[in-house]
């Protein structure tokens, strides 16, 4: 059988192209995986420039319609996108909580005034979800730079490392802003998210008892529960809000002089991928995320007095806690209280205190 | 700056990459029509234009499909939110979407079938999609 006429050519051809693609990996394999890299990047980028403008969008809307300002408030907006936050000094960190702890209330009071200036006609609950909204711009804008620098750096330096840590990283991050971007919409709006969970728990603990205010924006009911006197506290609602339940807790336990039989903390807990959201489980520990300043205090105050704490989570992952809350999540409130009660029966004696914390965000969510 | 100075990243496919994509779909269309026209004088050449026109076809439609996808992908649709009313008293429940100024607790109009005050019991977003499982 001859061969076809000019099948030597094209085998040529063939062969001389399989020499200049081999040689040209050889010597530009890594380059060539890293521009595939900076591509990868470079799509995501785009997405989080697209989030971070849809997150300024809806501030400077939010504000405009709920705060009615008198000029246009873009300018003052982008300039509290760009706000920060010094953390103090940890070469000594004897007292840097209470350091930490001072930082955080004038930048809360700071922010909170810039959102006053920029929504003259907001009531208090309208300026706290305001000021999550703005938070949660802030945060895509934050994270959009921090790639914008990685990435711009890599290209400069085409350092393969710089790229490869940060399309490594990327899909962690992607994720986070991703749960941002959907916090934005559920914050302007004022509807409960994931991270509630503590606070609608404690909200249907104390709903029909009266409350009064705590130190700082926080309430407390005194709820009778299986014959034990409950003191039922969480931040105040509807607005967003997470209180400082550190004050909250110490203040409670002085007013009883210590005579509190345990204190048990209710939160959202970060699930690990193959958990259920929803789920619940009960431990040992103050449940409270944040800077850790509560945490902190909150421990103090158990340990001048040996009050024991137990803990009750609702697990979910970081994009169901700043997002719209999941019925899953609101569903498993009502089974939250059952095992509040089983620790209340197992753990304590009738007729004793017990201090019950809803720990979160209550933005949504009355009392 | 204001909010028109600074422009929107967009989620349309780039009118720059959809010349390129209707270029090479022009040039297969004609390697393909070239390679009927000439495929009884020049067999072998017929083959390679067939080939190389439906290489070039198939790789313009993946860049477009691919750009429309990830286009798409920059969308975020805010989840719906459903609110449950409820009535203490006689347990009359309706659920609708989600208001503003809606918040769990609060006191609403009075109920369809008594004159007691109805209530906001929950407010949730009912997540459609089934998270993919691993079984392990």
């Amino acid at each position: 059988m001859s061969a076809l006429p000019g099948s030597d050519t094209i085998s040529q051809i063939l062969s001389m192209l399989f020499y200049v693609v081999f040689i040209v990996f050889l010597f530009y394999g890594q380059r060539i995986q890293m521009y595939v890299m900076i591509r990868e990047v470079e799509g995501r980028l785009y997405k989080l420039k697209y989030m971070k403008e849809e997150g300024r969008k809806t501030a400077i809307e939010t504000i405009k319609e709920i705060g009615k300002p008198q000029t246009d408030p873009s300018a003052r907006i982008d300039r509290y996108l760009e706000y920060f936050t010094i953390s103090p000094q940890n070469m000594d960190p004897a007292g840097i909580v209470y350091k930490l702890d001072h930082i955080l209330d004038v930048r809360d009071t700071r922010l909170k005034d810039e959102v006053k200036l920029m929504a003259p006609a907001s009531d208090e609950v309208q300026i706290n979800n305001l000021e999550n909204t703005l938070e949660a711009a802030m945060a895509l804008n934050f994270i959009y730079k921090v790639v914008r620098h990685y990435y711009i750096l890599g290209k400069k330096t085409l350092s393969l490392y710089v790229i490869m840590q940060l399309q490594m990283i990327l899909p962690l991050v992607m994720k986070e802003a991703e749960a941002y971007a959907s916090a934005l919409k559920a914050f302007a709006f004022g509807q409960p998210i994931g991270d509630g969970a503590g606070a609608l728990v404690a909200a249907k603990l104390m709903h029909g008892y009266e409350t009064r205010k705590l130190p700082k924006d926080c309430v407390v009911a005194t709820v009778p529960i299986e014959g034990r006197t409950a003191f039922v506290i969480k931040a105040e609602g509807p607005g967003g809000n997470v209180g400082k339940p550190g004050d909250a807790v110490k203040a409670v336990i002085d007013e009883n002089e210590g005579k509190i039989a345990t204190v048990i903390m209710i939160d959202a807990g970060l699930k690990l991928e193959g958990e259920m959201v929803g789920e619940i489980a009960d431990g040992i520990g103050a449940a409270i995320g944040g800077p850790g300043v509560d945490q902190f205090k909150i421990e103090e105050a158990l340990l001048e007095y040996h009050i024991p704490i137990n803990a009750v989570i609702v697990k979910e992952d970081i994009g169901d806690a700043v997002s719209p809350m999941r019925k899953e999540i609101a569903d498993s409130t009502d089974k939250v209280i059952e095992r509040v009660k089983n620790v209340l029966l197992e753990r304590t004696k009738e007729g004793d205190k017990v201090i019950i914390v809803g720990v979160g965000n209550t933005i949504g969510i009355g009392q | 700056m204001n909010e028109t100075s600074q422009s929107p990243a967009t989620t349309k496919i780039s009118t720059y990459l959809m010349m390129i994509v209707l270029i090479v779909l022009a040039l297969s269309i004609v390697a393909l029509i070239s390679a009927v026209t000439i495929f009884p004088e020049a067999p072998q050449m017929a083959g390679f234009l067939l080939l190389i026109g439906f290489i070039a076809m198939s790789l313009a439609a993946y860049v477009l499909l691919q750009s429309r996808r990830r286009a798409i992908s920059m969308k975020i649709e805010p989840p719906q939110v459903m609110t449950t009313i409820e009535c203490r008293k006689c347990g009359f429940k309706s659920v609708r979407a989600y208001q503003r100024g809606d918040y769990v607790f609060k006191e609403l109009e009075k109920c369809q079938k008594c004159d007691d005050k109805m209530m906001i019991t929950a407010i949730y977003k009912e997540v459609k999609e089934k998270e993919k499982t691993f079984p392990v």
